[in-house]
């Protein structure tokens, strides 16, 4: 069954305080190469039927309008599952209508 | 005078509000968040608590709630509606009020008995109070910082839509020190503080008079009375 990722993050420009006090705790153990920690959401959507535009497009609405508030949180990304951003098809792997699994990852297999 | 109190799953103050309602002298009408019938009352009130966990994000779940489509339609067409806490947090998600809340800049709950102004006196729920009045109730809650966008947030001062606001100390990183609401036209309000828990001598905040003899949040419900006394 095709899973949609759907990622959320506080705005940027609000300030996270679960992100400060994560990075309150790296800086207690002494891992002082990380300047700043933000916190957002990730959510997997399982669905039964096609994997295709159409569902990805339904999927950016429900992001849109459920999965985040615009007044606090901005959806970074409406992606099926499989893709990573890396390799030689990067630039496709999170263009809306992509719907397969990620290419690299196929072929190093 | 009948108003409902809206119990959703996770409610906690639905008991309070509804006997802050009887001492103010009107009847509290106890109604279902999985209903569609608001049982004909005259005002509403979204009580506080810990609805659906705060899961997804504080009041969101619960302002897709089946009786919401009744509050919203009656909100929209002037009934006096008032977000308390976790109702206020509805009301942001349900757009019936402009902003959202965050969580505590201090990153903690926060449980204290909070000094507020009354900035305005002329919406549904404040017009027993004097201008720039100054009141005592306790706020309680994890994520309770006010923001709205820059060019929003001039639109609230400017119509006069900002309700309260924090005095002395701002708890939780509220931006302009905002700690209640309303919309354009004065009869939704929404506020992070409980007035529900300030209504009767022995139980509400400290006073200079007497331990916990605090009762400044029973005129927010005798205000919709009397409101709705001089509109009828």
């Amino acid at each position: 069954m095709p899973t949609i990722v759907v990622e959320v993050m506080p705005k940027a420009e609000l300030l996270d305080p679960q992100g400060k006090a994560v990075a309150g705790a790296l800086g207690r153990l002494g891992k002082t190469q990380f300047t700043g920690v933000r916190v957002g959401k990730r959510f997997e959507l399982t669905v039964d039927g096609p994997a295709d535009d159409a569902i990805l497009a339904e999927v950016q609405v429900i992001a849109d309008e459920i999965l985040s508030n615009s007044v606090i949180e901005d959806v970074i990304s409406v992606h099926f599952a499989g893709v990573d951003g890396f390799g030689p098809s990067a630039n496709a792997d999170f263009a809306t209508g992509n719907v397969t699994l990620d290419t690299d990852v196929l072929e190093a297999k | 005078m009948r108003i409902g109190v809206v119990t959703f799953p996770g409610s906690l103050d639905d008991r309070d509000a509804q006997r802050a309602i009887r001492l103010a002298g009107a009847e509290p009408v106890a109604l279902w968040h999985g209903d569609h019938d608001l049982h004909g009352v005259d005002a509403l009130v979204l009580p506080g608590g810990f609805s659906y966990g705060d899961y997804l994000r504080c009041g969101a779940i619960a302002s897709l709630s089946p009786i919401m489509t009744e509050v919203i339609d009656a909100a929209k067409k002037g009934m006096p509606v008032l977000g308390i806490c976790n109702g206020f947090q509805m009301l942001a998600e349900a757009h019936l009020v402009d902003g959202g809340l965050i969580r505590n800049d201090g990153g903690t709950f926060i449980r204290r008995d909070q000094k507020l102004r009354v900035e305005n006196t002329s919406t549904d729920w404040t017009g027993g109070f004097t201008p720039g009045q100054e009141i005592t109730i306790p706020l309680k809650n994890g994520e309770g910082a006010f923001m709205a966008s820059a060019e929003t947030l001039a639109r609230l001062e400017g119509e006069g839509q900002v309700v309260f606001r924090y005095l002395e100390t701002n708890p939780n990183g509220s931006l302009n020190d905002i700690a209640g609401v309303s919309n354009a036209r004065g009869n939704v309000v929404g506020l992070m503080p409980h007035p529900e828990h300030a209504v009767e001598p022995g139980f509400g905040p400290d006073t200079a008079a007497a331990m916990r003899s605090g009762v400044d949040g029973l005129a927010f419900f005798t205000s919709v009375i009397e409101r709705t006394l001089v509109g009828a």
